[in-house]
């Protein structure tokens, strides 16, 4: 085993080493401009961008026009929603979001708050999921746009998308969704889950950091965008700005590798994690999965282990790469929205670890993670006064805390 | 976050873990913090009633490595204390020791609260009457 373990699947994954191969020939002799039409190095750059946007076509059921090339996820959710608002503005002014989706998607649409827009966040369930009755009863005849994310990237759970696609579809409202987490992962259609625009990122697949793309549906219907970014029209007048050729390539590589090796990859990671919740909720009491376990990513596991602070299990655990939805280990002093917005209380959001399994995860390492986190668990207990005053039958939530 | 050696070594052999009983006369109990907060800390004194001197001192705290560390810490300082040196403990001197980062200041301050709420329930199990501190030097 090699230290420190990796199991920080959602926060960013290594490159596949197939797909840096991929790239390397437009990181060096091939480094002609996909858009200089004059000449043989910017067809051959213009050749791969191509293939590339195939790849990624394929991948999410789409065709290759409807890829834009973005810098990654986060462009692709402002260019999505913030496009849509611009360009569908006197059809209407109110968007539709959850209250979990990624701050990209939420700061996107309080600055759009402020140049008079109406957001609604639908909360979520216990589950994680949002209320589809919910959903349907805030659209208006002024709702132009719903996002909603495909896979949260806390907690994994995997949202209704169909039923939220034919919605949408069924009240003429255009349907985009972050799919940074599910693409590659598990199977994306964008025709069978009636997506109009849909986010996806490289670095979150095997992929290069620095690119991602936006899928802008072209028919039934042709949904139309106003660019974020002035310049020389690339991406259909889209996205302006020469091509992160060797980025794109690596995208396309990184994408086909997914569709060809996706389905036994969510079924080993699918039981790796199984196991590592099995060995975990053996060996120690009070332990709470956050989030729906039947509509999850297979390869995630956010779990809270009461009365032990998630910071200081970071800490014994400093071998193996995880994160914690604790507000110590973030500049904010805030636990995680995402674990607020599901209702379980600070105090369990403050104990929360998410371990995000990928495709370089081995079993002995599960199990060397498994062991591990047991161990400080366990003696973190014996430290908390919380966990003591529980054993002792005393209920936490009826004692007066000295809130400071 | 890095942390410093301190914290570390405080975090890794916590001292004077553990807990006293809540009802003995002599023995002073204090807990401070919220759990939505992210951090609770027990500290307990144990005074011995003709000296007035702090003979044992124990904690549990529930937070971060630095709140282990800083009620770790304070139960070292508080031993061999008076009563009335041990509330003039500043957490400045626990940011200082542990060299905490501006973000964790809040995991001192909360252990100078819990030795002040250790002390002051000392303080009303025997009426108030703390014995005046004897000078030590």
């Amino acid at each position: 085993m090699n230290f420190p373990i990796y199991m920080d699947y959602h926060a960013t994954t290594p490159m596949d080493p197939r797909v840096l191969e991929a790239m390397m020939p437009f990181l060096t002799n091939k480094f002609g401009n996909a858009a200089s039409r004059n000449h043989a190095f910017g067809w051959e750059a213009e050749e791969a961008v191509e293939l590339a946007r195939k790849q990624i076509a394929d991948l999410i059921g789409a065709t290759p026009k409807e890829i834009v090339f973005t810098s990654g996820a986060t462009e692709s959710n402002n260019l999505a929603i913030k496009g849509v608002a611009e360009m569908y503005a006197e059809r209407g002014n109110h968007i539709i979001t959850a209250a979990t989706e990624h701050k990209a998607t939420l700061d996107t649409c309080k600055r759009l708050e402020k140049h008079g827009c109406r957001i609604t966040y639908l909360p979520v369930l216990a589950s994680g999921l949002i209320d589809l009755d919910m959903l349907k009863e805030a659209i208006t005849d002024k709702t132009i746009l719903i996002s909603i994310m495909y896979a949260n990237n806390e907690i994994g759970v995997v949202q209704q998308v169909r039923e939220i696609g034919k919605i949408a579809k069924e009240r003429g409202v255009l349907f985009h969704t972050d799919a940074v987490q599910a693409v590659g992962k598990i199977p994306v259609n964008v025709i069978a889950d009636n997506v109009d625009l849909l986010s996806l990122s490289g670095h979150k697949l095997y992929g290069p950091k620095g690119v991602g793309a936006l899928y802008v549906r072209r028919k039934s219907p042709r949904v139309q965008l106003t660019a974020q970014m002035d310049g020389g029209g690339h991406e259909r007048g889209m996205r302006s700005g020469t091509l992160n050729v060797p980025g794109i390539v690596g995208l396309g590589k990184a994408c086909e590798l997914c569709r060809q090796e996706m389905d036994s990859e969510a079924k080993r990671l699918g039981a790796l994690r199984d196991k590592l919740r099995a060995k975990l909720e053996a060996e120690l009491d009070e332990t709470y999965v956050n989030g729906s376990m039947e509509s999850r990513l297979p390869h995630n596991l956010n779990i809270s282990f009461a009365y032990v602070e998630g910071e200081s299990l970071l800490m014994g655990i400093n071998d193996v790469a995880v994160s914690s939805g604790s507000a110590c280990t973030s500049a904010t002093l805030e636990p995680s929205y995402v674990l607020k917005a599901l209702g379980a209380g600070d105090d369990l959001a403050h104990s929360s670890i998410r371990f995000g399994l990928g495709r370089f995860t081995t079993e002995e390492e599960v199990d060397y993670v498994a062991a591990k986190v047991i161990d400080v668990v366990k003696k973190l207990r014996e430290l908390s006064p919380l966990y003591e005053m529980f054993k002792e039958g005393v209920d936490l939530s009826k004692v007066q805390w000295t809130a400071h | 976050m890095a942390y410093s050696n301190k914290v570390l070594d405080h975090y890794n052999h916590p001292r004077n873990v553990g807990s006293m009983d809540k009802s003995d006369p002599n023995v002073g109990t204090g807990m401070v913090g919220a759990p939505e907060c992210g951090d609770v800390m027990k500290l307990q004194v144990k005074v011995n009633p003709e000296t007035g001197i702090i003979e044992d001192a124990k904690f549990k705290t529930f937070g971060c490595g630095s709140a282990i560390a800083s009620s770790s810490l304070a139960t070292e300082m508080l031993k061999g204390k008076t009563v009335d040196e041990a509330l003039a403990i500043k957490n400045t001197e626990i940011v200082n020791e542990l060299a905490l980062p501006p973000v964790k200041i809040h995991c001192s301050v909360l252990a100078e609260d819990a030795i002040k709420a250790a002390i002051s329930d000392y303080k009303k199990k025997t009426g108030a009457e703390v014995p005046a501190a004897t000078a030590s030097h």
